[in-house]
């Protein structure tokens, strides 16, 4: 279970998230094709990062899965591909709306 | 979940940008934390429960919204226009509080006890802690706690949690978006919701902040003029003020704005016309959002300002009048009493939902109903395309022999007078009616009507239940210093006189 809120790191590169929202159940959060950690988790040893996961994700990019149920802040970028199990996650669309305060 | 990692985006994003600029003064991102995070430390040792300020726009506003977030504690920016003792009871509701204050705040402070307090020049210069704070991640945990104004008995304080803010800011801002020349004039005090959400809205796109302490249509345009600003936010008696400088100073409106957003209340219609032709180009905004509500909810673009001021069609055109739609972070809803959903163009109560909506005040709890809608107090509709307009506070609606009356639409048609400047509706006590229409009206200077002429006005224009029994001519009606009409003064008033009378 993701709560909104929650925060995680990558454990191969310096990616960071922060959940916006996520469906119930369990989730295969990665990074550079490896588990996630929870933010404040030391990172583990002899992991390392899948380079067919090594597209990189970007500070303020909102990313999620096909159908959106799940969406995560990039609070910091890296070099490593945040995916759902296999599935690399896509970068939300840049909101439209005009600047309001 | 914590606003704080705005900030921290911010820095490690785009750290050496210029984050705020008030007077001389200046701070980048990298700076504004650290500044933040050395008072979260002095917030923490000091062993406070919240961190108020009291003081006007500044560095230390920016800083302090940032401070308690690290140091895990409720923000609560005060009204430093309150008396002495207002400002005490206030105070003994967030004790113990680390109180920031301007230099002429000194003396109120002194007869507040418990807690400390620190003028905000040192509040800004504070030595850096060892090791930065750690801030707390409760979604839940209060980020921000604003005193309501009151208008009918005690002050309520509406909660904002650090998952109703962050919600706005990652629902509605896109992160780093604003281009490195890109400076917003903001000129509401720390203590309006709009002053919090200016700082936060700022920090996550990577606009450079004016801050101006204090409004003035002169000092805003040299600041414009000083600063480059391209945007600015204004609430709607700050426009007309601003239109009304350029009107007769004949000065031109700075060249390098390109968007101008209002809101915090009613627009009049011909000051955003005029508005719009003295600032030809600008992007005009209309953003409707209440605290309760962590700032806007809706909004009309430029798109829809120019596409209604161009139109012939009525429909379209009054869209000027409307504060826009929905924005992609919330679900708007209008209901009759009985909690029923309306159809377009039924008047009704306006609802909100959405993660930014907190609807929750301290002691009273939160408002939402079991769906999670909140009821803004707010009269309104919406038209076919979803653009909501606006109608006055469901309190201030006047109920005649059972039927409800929106002062709004009498104010409408008295302001399009030629003779009146400004118009207020209230309800006065009736015997036969329970309550009965009474209006006070400002001239134009030298303009001349008399009360009978302005009943027929009315009369001919809408029904006659609308016309007010009641006419009296002021020098001013009175509003609070974000241009909030003080309806209750006027009803007292008539009141009052009907007393006197009886």
């Amino acid at each position: 279970m993701l709560k909104p809120g929650a925060r995680f790191k990558s454990a191969v590169c310096e990616t960071q998230v922060m959940v916006v929202k996520s469906p119930p159940g369990e989730h295969d959060l990665r990074c550079g094709g490896v588990p996630m950690i929870g933010a404040n988790d030391p990172a583990p040893a002899n992991v390392q990062a899948d380079a067919a996961f090594a597209g990189g994700s970007l500070i303020g990019k909102r990313y999620v899965n096909a159908d959106e149920s799940l969406e995560l802040l990039c609070t910091r970028g890296g070099a490593g591909t945040l995916s759902l199990g296999a599935t690399p996650l896509k970068v939300k669309q840049a909101k439209q709306l005009p600047s309001s305060d | 979940m914590n606003i704080a990692t705005i900030l921290d985006m911010a820095a490690e994003a785009y750290g050496p940008r210029t984050a705020l600029a008030c007077g001389g003064e200046r701070l980048s991102y990298d700076e504004l934390r650290r500044r933040a995070q050395a008072a979260a430390a002095a917030v923490r040792a000091s062993g406070a429960a919240s961190l108020a300020l009291l003081d006007v726009n500044g560095p230390a506003a920016a800083v302090a919204v940032f401070a308690a977030a690290y140091a895990g504690v409720p923000y609560v920016p005060l009204n430093y226009r309150l008396t002495k003792d207002e400002l005490g009871e206030l105070l003994t509701r967030v004790t113990p509080a680390y109180v920031v204050y301007g230099p002429e705040y000194r003396g109120v402070l002194e007869a507040c006890a418990g807690g400390a307090a620190v003028g905000g020049e040192a509040f800004l210069r504070l030595p850096a802690p060892s090791a930065p704070p750690e801030p707390a991640e409760d979604p839940q945990a209060v980020a921000v706690l604003l005193f309501t104004s009151g208008t009918t008995g005690k002050p309520k304080a509406a909660i904002l949690r650090h998952e109703n803010l962050m919600s706005y800011i990652v629902g509605t801002v896109e992160f780093a978006a604003a281009a490195e020349d890109e400076a917003i004039l903001v000129a509401v005090p720390p203590y309006h919701i709009a002053g919090i959400s200016a700082v936060l809205s700022s920090t996550y796109a990577g606009r450079r902040m004016v801050q101006l302490p204090r409004f003035e249509p002169a000092l805003w345009l040299e600041a414009a003029r000083c600063e480059r600003a391209t945007h600015a936010f204004l609430v709607p008696t700050m426009l007309a003020r601003i239109v009304e400088h350029l009107e007769t100073s004949g000065r031109a409106a700075p060249e390098t704005l390109r968007a101008i957003a209002y809101g915090g209340g009613k627009m009049p219609l011909p000051v955003v016309e005029k508005a719009m032709r003295l600032f030809a180009g600008v992007d005009f905004t209309n953003a409707y959002g209440l605290t309760e509500t962590s700032s806007t909810i809706a909004v009309l673009g430029p798109e829809d300002h120019r596409a209604a001021a161009a139109s012939d069609d009525p429909k379209i055109r009054r869209r000027l009048g409307s504060v826009g739609r929905a924005t992609g972070a919330v679900e708007i809803a209008v209901r009759d009493e009985a909690g029923r959903v309306l159809g377009p163009e039924q008047s009704g109560l306006v609802y909100v939902r959405g993660a930014q909506v907190s609807g929750e005040y301290r002691a009273l709890g939160a408002q939402r109903d079991a769906d999670g809608w909140f009821c803004t107090r707010d009269r309104g509709f919406l038209d076919a395309e979803g653009y909501l307009f606006l109608e006055g506070r469901a309190d201030d609606v006047i109920v005649r022999g059972g039927e409800n009356i929106s002062p709004g639409e009498i104010e409408e048609v008295l302001l399009a007078h030629p003779a009146i400047a400004d118009a207020a509706v209230v309800a006065m006590p009736d015997e036969q009616w329970g309550e009965a229409v009474a209006a006070a009206v400002v001239l134009k200077p030298q303009a001349q009507v008399c009360a009978a002429e302005l009943q027929a006005w009315v009369k001919t224009r809408l029904r006659s239940s609308r016309v007010p029994q009641e006419i009296v001519f002021k020098d001013a009606l009175p509003y609070n210093e974000t241009g909030k009409l003080l309806r209750r003064l006027i009803r007292e008033e008539f009141a009052a006189a009907e007393r006197h009378a009886a």
